[in-house]
């Protein structure tokens, strides 16, 4: 066991834990974030999708001592981001949702997106969410969604 | 032939296995994606090369890799993880390994004889190669078919030689 000290979402937090431990496990267990979700562990869903240095990041494949000093940013944030409100708006618009499981990783990847890419096309939302799956199958509302947050954003 | 061409081929089909070996060929694809495995199956969920060979926003390669390896999840990483540019393809669009005669051409275009002695010795993900980490079901990646050293020592070999190609 070893001591962590993180900033999640622009707050410091400090965790005790096994340094292999997984980023999705010290959210979710040690510090009881769990908008972020256990997929598949694999990497293979992006329903654990989080900021981790900016940057879209699976939580279930970092260990928390390769995190550094790097943010994190979760779910929980978006709410407090001006492309994350927007986007969250839009997927209340387009009632996007099924189930909502995936939801929190879909939209984690959006807003990566969107802060890079201001107008994405329909190849950029299929390469970019590419990873992102959902079992309800709503990615046609999904590309819709994001189409109308660009739109607000441009 | 000269004896010192015959030293120098041979030092080239050193490198050229290691080249086509798993650990380097999966990342110099021909294809839009990377690779993985010794089978060199393609990159689940969906990666793509990306137009600076990084993946895409939301599905870069630093979005699992980080690094370094991560054994405790299986996802390997090094500084910098990227797929190599296609024009640093050493297979063809069947998955096959291209001739020895046509990456010993490309490795001669694309770097001269210090960079690429540079490459072997120290890039990051070069070294990688022969300290690949752990496979998710906590196996040992396997290594290039020669020692990091021994590989440093051909391409030193082919360059004193001249850098002959078959």
């Amino acid at each position: 066991m070893k001591a962590f000290h993180l900033r999640v979402n622009g707050e410091r937090k400090s965790v005790t834990v096994d340094p292999s431990t997984p980023l999705l496990w010290v959210l979710r267990e040690e510090l009881h974030m769990t908008g972020t979700k256990y997929g598949c562990g694999i990497g293979a869903c992006g329903a654990c999708a989080v900021h981790l240095g900016g940057l879209a990041t699976r939580s279930c494949l970092v260990p928390v001592s390769l995190i550094g000093d790097r943010d994190v940013v979760t779910i929980e944030a978006m709410s407090h981001d001006a492309v994350g409100r927007i986007v969250q708006n839009a997927w209340v618009d387009k009632d996007v949702v099924q189930c909502g499981y995936c939801q929190s990783g879909q939209i984690m990847s959006v807003v990566a997106l969107l802060k890079s890419n201001r107008a994405p096309s329909d190849t950029n939302i299929e390469e970019s969410l590419g990873g992102n799956l959902c079992r309800c199958g709503t990615y046609v509302r999904i590309r819709e969604a994001v189409k109308s947050a660009a739109t607000k954003l441009a | 032939m000269f004896l010192a061409d015959a030293d120098g081929l041979a030092a080239w089909q050193k490198i050229y296995s290691v080249l086509t070996s798993p650990r380097c060929i999966n990342c110099h694809t021909a294809t839009n994606y990377p690779q993985q495995g010794d089978d060199r199956h393609r990159h689940f969920a969906n990666v793509i090369r990306g137009p600076q060979d990084k993946g895409v926003v939301a599905l870069n390669c630093a979005t699992c890799h980080q690094s370094t390896n991560a054994d405790s999840t299986g996802v390997p990483g090094a500084h910098g993880w990227h797929l190599a540019p296609l024009s640093m393809k050493w297979q063809d669009l069947n998955d096959r390994p291209l001739p020895s005669s046509e990456v010993c051409r490309s490795v001669k275009s694309q770097l001269d004889g210090p960079h690429l002695l540079k490459h072997h010795e120290g890039e990051a993900l070069v070294l990688w190669s022969w300290s690949p980490g752990r496979r998710p079901d906590g196996t040992m990646r396997t290594l290039p078919p020669m020692t990091h050293p021994e590989f440093v020592e051909a391409t030193r070999q082919w360059l004193k030689a001249g850098r002959p190609c078959p």
